[in-house]
């Protein structure tokens, strides 16, 4: 009985994994460059989630959801969703954080968490008034599933997470190894005055890492609600925080480490969810599974700091 | 006209009055060096003419425009090229990427790998470098693409900060060559070092700094003559 689930375990965990790990590119790209942990981040998650709701809500209001394709209708909510999120990024950016740059670490940090409270605040507020209620549920656009070699069902709305969460990585990885404008974001985390030697403007750089981690974390919103259903303004805090640990647990800064720190983090939750109360004979039950995470990830930070992909930090001189 | 004029400059760094009252100026198609000892302040005034650490009285005059209060990016824009002390490359970018990266500006590929040739013919050791990380290579192999990366952006001023630093004989020696082959070719150069024989022998005229203020200047030749450098400097 135990292994006749383990197909579904693995896809459930596959599924929660490259969510987290696209918003763990979110953190990690912030903090190659600034070396600032960009707390709001998982809160940009989260008003994508809602932006991606109410375009899909507005749309089904004029009545031009029946009838559209979904995948269309997919396509359409993220390409919104990001430009808002991404603009959002943008913006807090240059509001809350570059007025702090050169102040000691803690005070941008500081600033994060007040934008994380405000947006909360913000969502919250505006869909009482527009709603009446600030939990939504979002018109889901998949049903059904597909087989598995027979093995385990996949709800479609699952399969695209998975396979939109890899086009998004893989469009991430070539811009960063392959563009101009990527190339130069790896200068300039390395060393930002002598890239502004090479013509290159660093706080145009710092608001394309921002506009991009930010329409990501957007995205993923987005496919939060389809996977998910329902969405509160409070989702970013929890996703956000697995998120960060994913891109810590891969190694902070690096871009496949993030990645592969999300799908980790993702299976080890899953599986631990499955299989924690029927092995020890319900003593730890499925509501355990954060613990059992979040210990194999101090078990892997005690013996390798840096990350599975990290590097070990030098102290700068 | 001078292509570079500082006009009595003052920098303050971390406190310390690093620059007092600079002037000094290079004219199109000159090398000019700018030689003293450690923490005499050449980094100091490299740094300030490119806007990293600003000057707070004085003005820079670049190319018959007042760069004093611009920024770092579009002082390299206007054709400054600074190649920093300690090279300063970029370690996890491979040579060919480092080398895009100085012509950042540039949008046309096909003058970027035009330069990118014209770097090898100077340097043939990258060439075959081209896919390493910059930071595997050795000291001198650093110095050539940090050298070469400046020169992808077709300055015309070549600002190098001590590039014999670190370097075996044989190699300042190439180095050095370069340099004058550079300066041959059209390039403006300013060159700052501590290793005065040699900056003298490759420069048309010299300035001597000593704790942030020019106590000489001249010619390369009559300088390398000066008893007072030879003694301070070329001991």
């Amino acid at each position: 009985m135990l292994l006749s689930i383990l197909p579904q375990v693995l896809v459930d965990g596959l599924t929660l994994g490259f969510m987290y790990a696209v918003v763990a590119l979110g953190y990690t790209m912030v903090y190659g460059i600034l070396e600032f942990i960009n707390f709001a981040h998982g809160e940009i998650f989260m008003v994508g989630a809602f932006v991606g709701t109410e375009v899909l809500l507005i749309t089904d209001a004029i009545g031009a959801l029946e009838g559209m394709n979904p995948y269309v209708a997919l396509f359409m909510t993220l390409i919104i969703t990001m430009i808002l999120t991404g603009a959002l990024g943008v913006g807090i950016e240059r509001l809350a954080y570059r007025p702090l740059r050169g102040a000691p670490r803690l005070v941008p940090l500081i600033s994060a968490i007040g934008v994380s409270f405000l947006l909360q605040d913000v969502v919250r507020f505006t869909e009482a008034i527009a709603r009446n209620e600030f939990y939504l549920n979002t018109p889901v656009l998949f049903s059904g599933t597909v087989s598995v070699f027979g093995i385990a069902t996949i709800p479609i709305k699952g399969l695209v997470v998975i396979i939109l969460a890899i086009v998004l990585m893989i469009a991430l990885t070539l811009f960063i190894g392959k563009t101009k404008w990527g190339i130069a974001m790896r200068a300039v985390a390395l060393d930002p005055s002598t890239a502004s030697l090479m013509t290159i403007n660093v706080d145009k750089v710092i608001m394309l890492t921002f506009l991009i981690g930010s329409s990501l974390g957007g995205a993923t919103g987005v496919l939060f609600a389809q996977n998910y259903g329902t969405i509160d303004p409070y989702i970013g805090f929890i996703l956000g925080m697995k998120a960060f640990t994913a891109a810590v647990l891969g190694g902070i800064g690096n871009l496949r480490g993030a990645m592969v720190g999300g799908v980790l983090l993702g299976m080890l939750e899953s599986l631990a969810g499955a299989y924690m109360g029927p092995l020890t004979n319900q003593a730890f039950g499925a509501e355990y599974k954060d613990v059992f995470a979040f210990s194999i990830l101090i078990l892997v930070l005690l013996f390798k700091p840096e990350g599975l992909f990290g590097e070990a930090v030098k102290e700068k001189v | 006209m001078a292509l570079l004029e500082l006009q009595n400059v003052h920098t303050f760094y971390g406190g310390i009055h690093a620059l007092k009252g600079l002037s000094i100026s290079v004219n199109p198609g000159e090398v000019v060096t700018l030689i003293g000892s450690n923490g005499a302040g050449k980094s100091t005034t490299l740094k300030t003419i490119c806007g990293q650490t600003r000057a707070r009285e004085g003005k820079i005059i670049f190319d018959g425009k007042d760069i004093t209060q611009m920024k770092t990016h579009d002082i390299a824009m206007l054709g400054i090229a600074h190649v920093p002390e300690g090279r300063r490359i970029f370690p996890k970018l491979t040579v060919q990427e480092n080398l895009e990266m100085g012509a950042f500006f540039t949008k046309d590929k096909h003058l970027i790998q035009e330069g990118i040739e014209r770097a090898f013919q100077y340097f043939p050791r990258l060439k075959e470098r081209i896919s390493q990380k910059g930071g595997t290579m050795s000291g001198g192999e650093q110095q050539m693409l940090a050298i070469a990366r400046g020169l992808m952006m077709k300055p015309k001023i070549l600002m190098l900060d001590e590039p014999s630093m670190g370097l075996a004989p044989i190699l300042v020696e190439q180095i050095f060559e370069i340099v004058t082959e550079l300066n041959r070719e059209g390039t403006t150069i300013l060159l700052v070092e501590q290793n005065a024989n040699q900056a003298l022998s490759v420069a048309h005229r010299g300035y001597v700094i000593q704790t942030g203020e020019i106590i000489l200047k001249d010619d390369a030749k009559t300088l390398l003559a000066n008893p007072q450098v030879r003694e301070a400097y070329l001991a």
